[in-house]
């Protein structure tokens, strides 16, 4: 088993007709992903990938093909509107790669989206992958292999790492879930959990965060209440000055909160297995099998 | 993007956020017209710079006369201004606001923010105005009063009341104070402001509300939309080679450290800062060259790190997804060769085309270390600078 993509995912993708939406369209289904629609407003009727059809709306995609999955591939200024439409559409999984939402337009869709059957993965992360049965996001697929460790990460290349790391040792991964690097997100930590938790075959998870806001810590008292497998941790960001937005937008030290130190605490004191080190993950996670 | 407190200031009257009457100088000539055209015996001249704590750094001063406000904008102006927010080296003082002075009857504070917790705008506001909000926390957090708003009503009376009843507004103040809240509120939402910080937010002799201070944090996402504040960014409170960066669409902050990194993706970038830390070495800077870093990428990157003289060594740390590693590597020894670089380079890659990726740094005949892993890398980082 897996979390939240298998086999059984019907993906459609929002800017089908961009460069990077083809581009990773077309690497998902080379994976194995079932993709069955595109949406691109005005450019209905077309087809993509010799056999991929495009749609006007999400709405009409979904009732001609089935989808249940949507990957986002639109403009950040467009973005939120895209989300928007899915869930509208009833799409039950949202994924949204897109960079730079303005924070304001998260508000919005969070508050829409809470209330909705849709679940949001992102904005801003890579998207997901249960290896060996469904790719849905820009991550290279190579480096993962069938397995056992369930993955859940703000970071797109630092999750790489940790894959590429397990990969080297022989161990897989059951799903591996980037759940984005903004402030305001659809899918925390703690829902993922949850998922991991109740999936068979997930054996140990590794849990890979970064400065700003206090997600990790209420992933980590989640942890110790409710969590029975094995869990890995990482913080990124402990040279990281006050004050300063590393790259992505949520990675921010303000008034004090949010540092890596403070974060590594609280996990440790829940029976997180902290590494200081990212060179450690794979080794680490490996002990816990 | 931050801005000036004169900058935040305009955006308040935008909204009809009452603030003091002030004029911006940029010399000590413009200052006794200034104090003279606000008028009010006490004129307050304030430093315009990029960071709190600007009084206790000797920033802000009060003048009796025109003449004494001409004194005082001659001393702050082209000082160095250090504060708690600005680190050892100070700002330079480019430009005063000199502002009305007023009879204060009561100091407090108030500010709105994006909280994460519950992904809405949050308000916090408390009695202890001039204070540090940090340090009320701290010490006194029963002090601080918080309200999260709901994105689909906003700020309604009710909610502006509550606020400031909470706050002990009484009398005429608290039918200014409503308003007052409700359309800081839209400010915030109409412009797209990450954080807005008054402090102090001020009660007057008379029962007026005015803003003293403010600091406006913009979403940098949402500045495209926003052509007028656009205008508010001043390049002279910014790094030159974080703008020189940011022209380059490479996302840099320069640090103490003499181990310059070039990596791709946020997270790695900072993971890789850490174990330079772990492996005994201090990084120089963040670089993150994102997904399509190409010949010319690499090139600017170099310049830029090379361009703080602390940088000792460079350490390029890619995973390769997207980026590949020929591409990276085919990109890495032109730029070398380009700008001559003559500081060792340590390079670990890994991911797609990594093979094709060595054998370009093998058969370049230039003098690339070779990283096996993060650890190695950065072990062979530190070592090479010793």
């Amino acid at each position: 088993m897996s979390i939240l993509v298998d086999e059984k995912t019907r993906l459609l993708v929002q800017g089908i007709t961009g460069r990077e939406g083809l581009f990773h369209a077309g690497q998902c289904r080379e994976y194995g992903t079932h993709l069955v629609a595109g949406v691109t407003p005005g450019k209905g009727g077309q087809t993509v990938m010799d056999d991929v059809p495009v749609f006007n709306t999400v709405k009409q995609a979904v009732d001609k093909t089935q989808a249940n999955a949507t990957m986002i591939f639109v403009p950040p200024a467009f973005a939120a509107d895209a989300i928007l439409e899915a869930a509208d559409a009833g799409v039950p999984l949202i994924i949204c790669i897109s960079e730079g939402i303005p924070v304001y337009d998260m508000v919005e869709v969070y508050d829409y989206i809470k209330d909705s059957g849709s679940r949001l993965i992102g904005p801003n992360c890579p998207g997901i992958i249960s290896p060996g049965k469904c790719k849905i996001g820009i991550m290279p697929a190579h480096i993962h292999k069938k397995g056992n460790v369930g993955i859940i990460s703000r970071s797109g290349t630092l999750t790489y790492e940790a894959v590429g790391q397990l990969t080297a040792l022989g161990i897989g991964q059951s799903t591996c879930v980037g759940i984005g690097g903004d402030p305001i997100i659809g899918t925390r930590y703690i829902d993922t959990l949850k998922l991991f938790q109740r999936d068979r075959t997930t054996k140990a998870i590794c849990l890979i965060g970064e400065i700003g806001g206090t997600a990790e810590e209420e992933a980590a008292y989640f942890i110790k209440k409710n969590i029975t497998k094995p869990v890995v941790g990482f913080i990124a960001g402990q040279t990281a000055p006050p004050g300063r937005r590393m790259g992505h937008a949520g990675a921010i030290i303000s008034g004090g909160q949010g540092t890596a130190e403070s974060k590594m605490k609280v996990m440790k004191k829940c029976g997180i297995k902290v590494v200081k080190s990212p060179a450690d993950l794979g080794k680490t996670i490996a002990r816990c099998l | 993007m931050n801005i000036h407190e004169y900058q935040g200031k305009e955006l308040f009257r935008k909204y009809n956020v009452p603030v003091p009457n002030g004029i911006l100088i940029h010399d000590k000539s413009e200052a006794v017209r200034a104090a003279e055209e606000i008028g009010t015996p006490v004129v307050v001249v304030k430093a315009q710079i990029h960071a709190g704590g600007r009084g206790k750094g000797g920033g802000v001063k009060l003048a009796k006369s025109p003449q004494e406000a001409e004194q005082h904008a001659g001393d702050i102006l082209g000082m160095t201004l250090v504060t708690h927010q600005t680190g050892p080296a100070g700002r330079l003082v480019r430009k005063v606001l000199i502002e009305e002075g007023m009879e204060i009857a009561r100091e407090l504070y108030i500010s709105l923010l994006i909280d994460r917790q519950t992904s809405r705008v949050m308000i916090m506001a408390s009695e202890a105005g001039g204070m540090e909000i940090e340090e009320v926390a701290a010490e006194t957090p029963e002090k601080i009063i918080t309200e999260v708003i709901n994105p689909v009503v906003g700020v309604k009376p009710y909610l502006a009341r509550k606020i400031a009843f909470a706050l002990n507004i009484k009398g005429e103040a608290l039918k200014k104070a409503v308003p007052f809240i409700m359309n800081l509120y839209q400010c915030f939402v109409k412009e797209d402001l990450s954080m807005l910080e008054i402090n102090p937010l001020v009660i007057t002799g008379d029962d007026g509300v005015l803003a003293l201070d403010a600091k406006i944090d913009i979403d940098d996402n949402a500045l495209a939309r926003h052509k007028d504040t656009q205008e508010f960014r001043d390049l002279d409170e910014e790094d030159p080679n974080e703008i020189e960066a940011s022209k380059h669409n490479l996302n840099y902050i320069q640090l103490d450290g003499n181990i310059g990194c070039m990596v791709n993706g946020a997270g790695l970038a900072m993971a890789t800062m850490d174990i330079i830390k772990h492996s005994g070495g201090e990084p120089a800077n963040f670089l993150d060259v994102g997904g399509g870093a190409n010949e010319e990428q690499i090139e600017n990157a170099f310049r830029i790190l090379v361009s703080d003289k602390k940088v000792k060594a460079i350490l390029i740390n890619i995973f390769g997804g997207i980026l590949r590693c020929d591409i990276l590597a085919a990109g890495v020894v032109a730029a070398t060769k380009k700008i001559n670089l003559q500081i060792p380079v340590v390079i670990r890659m890994e991911g797609t085309n990594m093979a094709e990726g060595h054998q370009i740094l093998k058969d370049s005949g230039l003098n690339f270390i070779i990283g096996q892993g993060m650890k190695d890398a950065a072990k062979k980082a530190v070592q090479a600078i010793q």
